[in-house]
């Protein structure tokens, strides 16, 4: 396993929506050097996990979060901590890509210059470029940086917010069903994207693909009700569940 | 167990459980039919024999096909996966148990002894605990039953002893009687036959106990067999 302490840790979160509970007593690490999945049937908290790690939580009324998170051994719900700072050093792809209504070019340079992080035009050239060679779209889009992004196919927008992502020299990246709106050719694109980008940054993804998940993650959490039912190696979820639920719901058994 | 949410996958693993046990049915009929042609000398009954394997053949083809549709259509995870890259191997060793009675049969003629060799008399009961071992390591398969498994593993020294017990008597009978060697050769290979039985149905009941457990059955002293 990884040689670093984990990137993220979770410590006994509890999250409501009002009066009901979402997540129930989760405790977690995420490694640097590896993907962690999240699988698990609809409405078992999973999402909503993967968004208490960037505080997008916050964005939601009556939505209130317990317990203790760290980025690097940060409290990222500590007063002092800077919100759009964090969500810079943690980033997120969502399911349905969402490039903003500008160009290609505009898309990946936004974050960036907002963050301060380029100093002068070449700078900024030199990160587009960059974060689109990373997000494996540099050679289908460099000829047409001016174009609109929302005129890509749907598998290129989700690389175009990747490279979004990227762009603001993120620590962390989560992705909330990166996959789940792509035909297969775009899919494994992404999971070759998922796989070149492992090491470089942190990466926890949520899918309800249990293929997916076994494919691109070498940890894999399940979750059911809320609770944190199991977590361990990838191959071992996959071939030797010990918890008898994890079991039913990967064998197909569930319900 | 519980059953799968898409019924057709229980439908699938439920055939592909029927395939095997049909197989090992088959295996240890040729046993025990091989058993009989040689006690009776009885060439064409050997020749039967022979030509039933087959059928064995015919089933561990259906079986790949199968393991290999439902691997591809219904992607199985965990126990499912284990029990159906068992069911794959299980097929291949039971294939190989056929041939050893095959080859059992195949000697049959090759014995031709106007008088009976006396260490003949023997062979069937260490044939039936062959047998026994075989019938054993699939019940535990369709049992789903792994302390079954590591009963049959056991059992295996139980029948190495027998076999160097038959070795040391077949050596002897060759020394005393010089021109029966070329049938108690073939004598030893029989016994050397229903030996390497044995050691299958204990890789059977090997792939038993992860197919079950998740885990390798640790390894065990497997009695020692002189060649």
């Amino acid at each position: 396993m990884s040689n670093h302490p984990p990137k993220m840790t979770a410590e006994h979160v509890n999250v409501f929506y009002g009066d009901k509970q979402a997540i129930r007593d989760v405790s977690i690490a995420i490694d640097q050097d590896n993907v962690t999945a999240f699988i698990g049937p609809s409405g078992c908290g999973k999402s909503t996990f993967l968004r208490t790690l960037n505080r997008m939580n916050d964005t939601v009324p009556n939505a209130r979060v317990e317990g203790d998170i760290r980025l690097d051994g940060q409290n990222i719900y500590a007063p002092e901590m800077d919100v759009v700072q964090l969500r810079a050093r943690v980033g997120m792809v969502f399911q349905k890509p969402n490039p903003f209504p500008k160009s290609i070019y505009e898309n990946v340079a936004y974050g960036a210059r907002i963050h301060g992080l380029a100093q002068g035009r070449a700078q900024l050239d030199a990160i587009v470029e960059q974060s689109l060679q990373r997000a494996g779209l540099w050679n289908e889009v460099k000829d047409r940086l001016g174009d609109s992004g929302t005129a890509l196919s749907g598998g290129q927008q989700q690389r175009l917010c990747i490279a979004r992502a990227i762009a603001v020299d993120p620590e962390v990246i989560l992705m909330d069903e990166p996959a789940s709106a792509l035909d297969p050719i775009a899919t494994a694109r992404i999971e070759e994207l998922i796989h070149e980008l492992k090491g470089r940054y942190a990466i926890a993804i949520v899918t309800h693909n249990m293929q997916q998940a076994a494919r691109v993650s070498q940890r894999t959490a399940f979750f059911h009700l809320g609770e944190l039912v199991e977590y361990g190696e990838t191959s071992e979820i996959f071939t030797n569940p010990r918890e008898q639920r994890t079991r039913d719901y990967i064998t197909g058994r569930y319900g | 167990m519980n059953e799968h949410t898409v019924k057709a996958f229980d439908a699938d693993i439920g055939q592909l459980r029927g395939l095997i046990s049909q197989m090992g049915g088959l295996a240890e009929d040729a046993i025990a039919q091989a058993m009989r042609a040689l006690q009776r000398n009885d060439a064409e009954h050997a020749a039967r024999v022979r030509a039933d394997d087959k059928a064995i053949d015919a089933i561990e083809a259906e079986v790949e096909r199968l393991a290999v549709r439902i691997i591809a259509l219904r992607a199985p995870m965990a126990n499912d996966l284990r029990e159906v890259v068992a069911a794959l191997k299980i097929a291949g060793v039971v294939e190989r148990i056929g041939d050893y009675a095959k080859n059992i049969a195949k000697r049959v003629p090759l014995i031709e002894s106007e008088q009976r060799i006396e260490p003949v008399s023997v062979i069937p009961a260490m044939a039936r605990m062959a047998s026994d071992m075989v019938r054993e390591a699939l019940d535990a398969f369709a049992a789903r039953d792994p302390e079954a498994a590591v009963r049959v593993c056991e059992s295996d020294s139980a029948l190495d002893d027998f076999y160097d017990s038959i070795f040391r008597t077949l050596v002897t009978y060759m020394v005393e009687n010089p021109k029966t060697i070329s049938q108690v050769a073939h004598l030893l290979f029989v016994a050397k036959n229903l030996e390497r039985i044995g050691d299958h149905a204990t890789n059977v009941a090997e792939m038993v106990y992860f197919a079950a457990t998740g885990q390798q059955m640790v390894e065990r002293e497997r009695g020692g067999t002189k060649e």
